[in-house]
This record gives C-alpha cells, structure tokens and sequence, in this order.
C-alpha cells in the first residue's frame, strides 16, 4: 500500500485525547509564480479535513491556501480511552483525498 | 520522472479507495462532501468573511481565548499559531488574517467533546493582526494579535 500522507499521533491522559497530525501536502495558494516561466502555479490546498473517532466526527476543519505548506494540526477531545481508533481524512480543491487510521496510546 | 509517477499512482489508489468506501456505505456522504464555504473564503475583508462564515460580523472581546503566536514572525509562509477557549459549549473556531489577501485562514467546526484547543500553522503575507473568532452558544467572541512578519510568506 501507498504510503499514507498523514502521519498521526494521538495520546490519551485521564480521558483526554491530544492528537497531533501532520499531512504532507504542497497547500499552493494559486498566487505563487513560477520564477522561471512566470507563470501563475495552480492553487491545490486541502478543503476539508475530517477527523472521526468511535464513529463520531470530532473535528471537521474547513481550510484555504492559508494554512502553510504541510500543515500541521492539533487538537483535543475528551471521552477517550487507550486503544481507541481515531481517522483523518482530507479532500483537496482538486479533488483528491487521502485518509489514515491510528491507535490512541 | 520516477517521482511523478508515484505521486501519480498514490493518487489513483486513493481515489479508487475512496470511491469503494462510498459505494460500500462505509463514509457517509456528508462527511465526504460536506459544503466548503467558498463565499467566505473568497471574501476580501474580514468581516465579510466573518459575515460570511457566522452570518454576522459583530463579535465581543475575551478574555476567554487564549491566542498563542508569536510576536514576531521571521518567517510568514510558516507562522505556527495555538487557540485555546475557555468559554463553554466552543463549536467554532475561526481563524482571521486580516491583511491576507483572503483573511479567513481555517474554520474548526467542533464535536460535542472536543476541547475549545486548535493549534495549527498558517502563511502570512504581511504584518498584520491575527483574531481567533470562537462561536459559542450561539454568539461570537474573539481575541486578536498583531504578529509583526519579515519575510511575508504568501506569493513573491
């Protein structure tokens, strides 16, 4: 399998999940030239990023080109326990998609 | 050349993975394409983009958010920024650059157990004030910071 674009990590403390995730993604704005021709570099950035866990969604961030160039993200939820699942998923204005599953420690 | 390729075919698996999963009923076609605001991340100023996200663009100050990030940013294509709410019931964090060229950075839509606590990394084209616009019980507050940039990080 492809090797996934999102790297996940997640830690539960007394019920309270931290999760920590970094995508890899260029996040091109479309406002970027191309120095050699000039010319303007398509805009690709991540949409959406969807985050579920026990079949909830917990986080669902709506982006621009704003975020920076492999963005990372944070966040916390509680009602957690170790050795829970929790996925990521994103879509991006091109269409494309990836999405990775990961234990809770 | 050989790069492309495996980009190419990295794209290819995981838009045939994501249209299986649809079409075995295992993601809900909400959460695959749920409505990305283009209005409000199209929009010019920041209260039209607040306007445009919240439906209003009236917000109160407060004390509750925290709004980490630094004072001054060496670099602005990677300005790492951390917003934590104290304020009950958090739904929505919102967060605003407002002299980008579209303000409205990112949009956390929160989970009924998710902590009032995003922290993330954002460009910035020049010096300018950062506001975390939390959305909770239905009004908005918010908290903003000037976050002074040297080298601006969108375009050029």
């Amino acid at each position: 399998m492809a090797k996934s674009s999102i790297k996940v990590r997640a830690k539960v403390k007394k019920g309270e999940a931290k999760v920590k995730c970094l995508i890899s993604h260029p996040m091109e704005t479309g406002l970027r030239k191309n120095k050699k021709t000039g010319k303007l570099i398509p805009a690709r950035f991540i949409q959406e990023v969807v985050c579920e866990s026990s079949g909830k969604t917990v986080m669902n961030a709506q982006w621009n080109g704003t975020i920076s160039k492999n963005p990372f993200l944070s966040f916390a939820f509680s009602g957690a326990k170790s050795g829970d699942k929790i996925k990521i998923s994103w879509v991006d204005n091109t269409g494309k998609s990836d999405s990775t599953e990961a234990t809770m420690k | 050349m050989n790069q492309n390729r495996r980009v190419l075919l990295k794209g290819t698996f995981a838009a045939g993975a994501t249209g299986i999963a649809i079409s075995a009923g295992l993601l809900t076609p909400k959460a695959v394409l749920a409505a990305w605001p283009k209005a409000a991340f199209e929009a010019k100023d920041a209260n039209a983009a607040l306007e445009a996200t919240f439906g209003s663009s009236s917000t109160t100050k407060s004390g509750d958010i925290k709004l980490k990030a630094p004072d001054i940013a060496e670099n602005g294509a990677v300005v790492p920024i951390t917003v934590t709410s104290k304020i009950a019931g958090t739904e929505v964090i919102s967060i605003v650059v407002a002299n980008n060229s579209v303000p409205l950075a990112a949009t956390f839509n929160l989970g009924a157990n998710t902590k009032g606590f995003v922290s993330t990394r954002i460009k910035m084209g020049k010096t300018s004030d950062v506001t975390a616009v939390v959305k909770a019980g239905g009004k908005l507050y918010s908290t903003s910071k000037n976050v002074k940039v040297t080298i601006g990080g969108c375009g050029g």
